[in-house]
């Protein structure tokens, strides 16, 4: 509804009014910069940007380097004094995809900086940081190899105090690009015929590993990804286009696959890694 | 060792990817880089002769995604299975649990199997072979070596003499062309570790 929206708004410049926030996740800050990619590009300006005022939210959007990502999307005045954000735990600050020196990036970021959160918070072994940065490897790489666009990643860990009773890390992934049915089209669209779509197009990479590549070697990102979310008990999402699909566990009532939606350009990768449950 | 017509090298991943890509890259990830390093290997083994033996030591890589894991371990393995004019065997160094989920997906998914250390001093067969390949292969590992007037007696069954043939075909087992003498890939890079 909010890309709609901001599909909707014809030649006018948008305002993207953000003062009433009083709490922001990875999901809707890197949303929020797709939005106004979006808003951006189909109007050819740059749309206006009002800072919430809660000085907590500001505080946390600059630890999580939202400012630096937005300066390029947004026209903003520069935030003033910073509240502290609350408790949470950055595990990965807002970074652009653009490139594979951008993947190298975040996997040196989150090697410095992960492990002891993914230890203290959710009760994973040392050695989960390597698998998490292969999770973040993969899913960036998606970006490049198949939207052809840019994107954004954000990781953090919060409190899902009311909603699970246990701490969480969140990792959000999306990019402007042509999304899943748009990256598989040329090859696969024909097999599929008139049930080709987005809902088609992201059970053909998510359930079976299909990709625009002929080599056999390609695909399995996702497929793999989904294995670590499963034995951690996570939750996946993917949403592009007019579809979603996900990979949900029993903690959570997300329906696996839902069609229909709001059309999102690109695509968005949402990862939900509870905390151990201590037998 | 010296009998052997085959001389084993070291080749150090880690060192590979900071020569090769970027000094500033400590990390084997994302498809450009794995198959940048892969192409280095495999320049490294283009004056090896008619055949080669190479210790591929990840030891010093932190971090191998999926990606990687394929084009370094899965297609190096592939493409000189491929190759006919060479014979290429290769022992995986260094693939310690954070590397090794990743190591074993791809070659699975490949139909390839490799040797590989996953413990200081001890060796696994990764990847997609059988219960009787597995079994064969982990006596000669203990053994090390078996002489041709050996194996009959050794493997008294005809499946299991024709597993060992298999590693050996597979590259997972080393046959010296002039003895006949079977190796345990182990035992020939022992000395570079």
């Amino acid at each position: 509804m909010f890309l709609d929206e901001v599909l909707g708004q014809g030649d006018e410049r948008v305002l993207f009014d953000a003062r009433h926030i009083r709490w922001i996740d990875p999901n809707g800050m890197v949303a929020l910069l797709v939005a106004g990619t979006v808003a951006a590009r189909s109007q050819g300006m740059i749309p206006r940007l009002e800072l919430p005022e809660s000085t907590d939210v500001n505080g946390y959007l600059a630890r999580m380097a939202f400012f630096e990502a937005a300066a390029g999307v947004f026209e903003f005045d520069a935030p003033g004094r910073r509240g502290s954000g609350g408790p949470s735990d950055v595990l990965l600050e807002i970074t652009p995809i653009a490139a594979n020196a951008d993947v190298h990036q975040v996997v040196d970021r989150v090697q410095t900086q992960a492990g002891a959160i993914l230890s203290s918070k959710l009760g994973y072994p040392p050695t989960a940081v390597v698998q998490f940065s292969v999770i973040l490897s993969e899913v960036c790489q998606n970006i490049i190899e198949h939207a052809e666009a840019p994107g954004w990643v954000a990781a953090q860990a919060y409190n899902w105090a009311r909603r699970l009773g246990r701490f969480v890390v969140v990792i959000s992934v999306m990019d402007v690009g042509r999304g899943f049915r748009g990256s598989l089209g040329d090859e696969h669209s024909a097999r599929y015929a008139d049930r080709w779509g987005d809902a088609t197009a992201l059970e053909a990479a998510f359930l079976h590993g299909l990709t625009r590549f002929p080599d056999s070697g390609r695909g399995q990102g996702i497929q793999q990804i989904r294995r670590q979310v499963r034995r951690w008990d996570g939750a996946i999402t993917i949403r592009s286009g007019a579809a979603r699909i996900g990979q949900v566990p029993e903690w959570d009532d997300t329906p696996p696959l839902v069609d229909g939606l709001a059309p999102l350009p690109g695509s968005q990768i949402s990862i939900i890694l509870p905390a151990r449950v201590q037998p | 060792m010296t009998e052997l017509p085959i001389d084993p090298i070291a080749i150090d991943v880690g060192a590979v990817l900071q020569e090769t890509v970027t000094s500033l890259y400590s990390h084997l990830i994302t498809r450009p880089t794995g198959r940048a390093v892969r192409m280095a290997i495999q320049t490294q083994l283009q004056d090896a002769g008619e055949r080669s033996l190479s210790l591929i030591d990840l030891s010093e890589v932190v971090v191998i995604d999926f990606s990687c894991a394929d084009e370094v371990v899965a297609k190096l393995l592939q493409q000189s299975r491929d190759d006919a004019a060479h014979d290429a065997f290769f022992v995986f160094r260094g693939v310690h649990e954070p590397h090794r989920d990743q190591i074993e997906v791809v070659l699975e998914r490949q139909g390839l199997a490799a040797v590989a250390e996953t413990d200081p001093g001890t060796f696994q067969l990764l990847g997609a072979h059988s219960d009787r390949e597995r079994r064969v292969w982990g006596l000669l590992e203990e053994r090390g070596t078996i002489a041709t007037e050996e194996v009959e007696v050794v493997f008294q069954e005809e499946d299991d003499q024709e597993a060992l043939r298999a590693l050996v075909d597979r590259g997972l087992a080393f046959q010296n062309p002039i003895s006949g003498r079977v190796h345990a890939l182990s035992r020939l890079v022992r000395h570079l570790m």
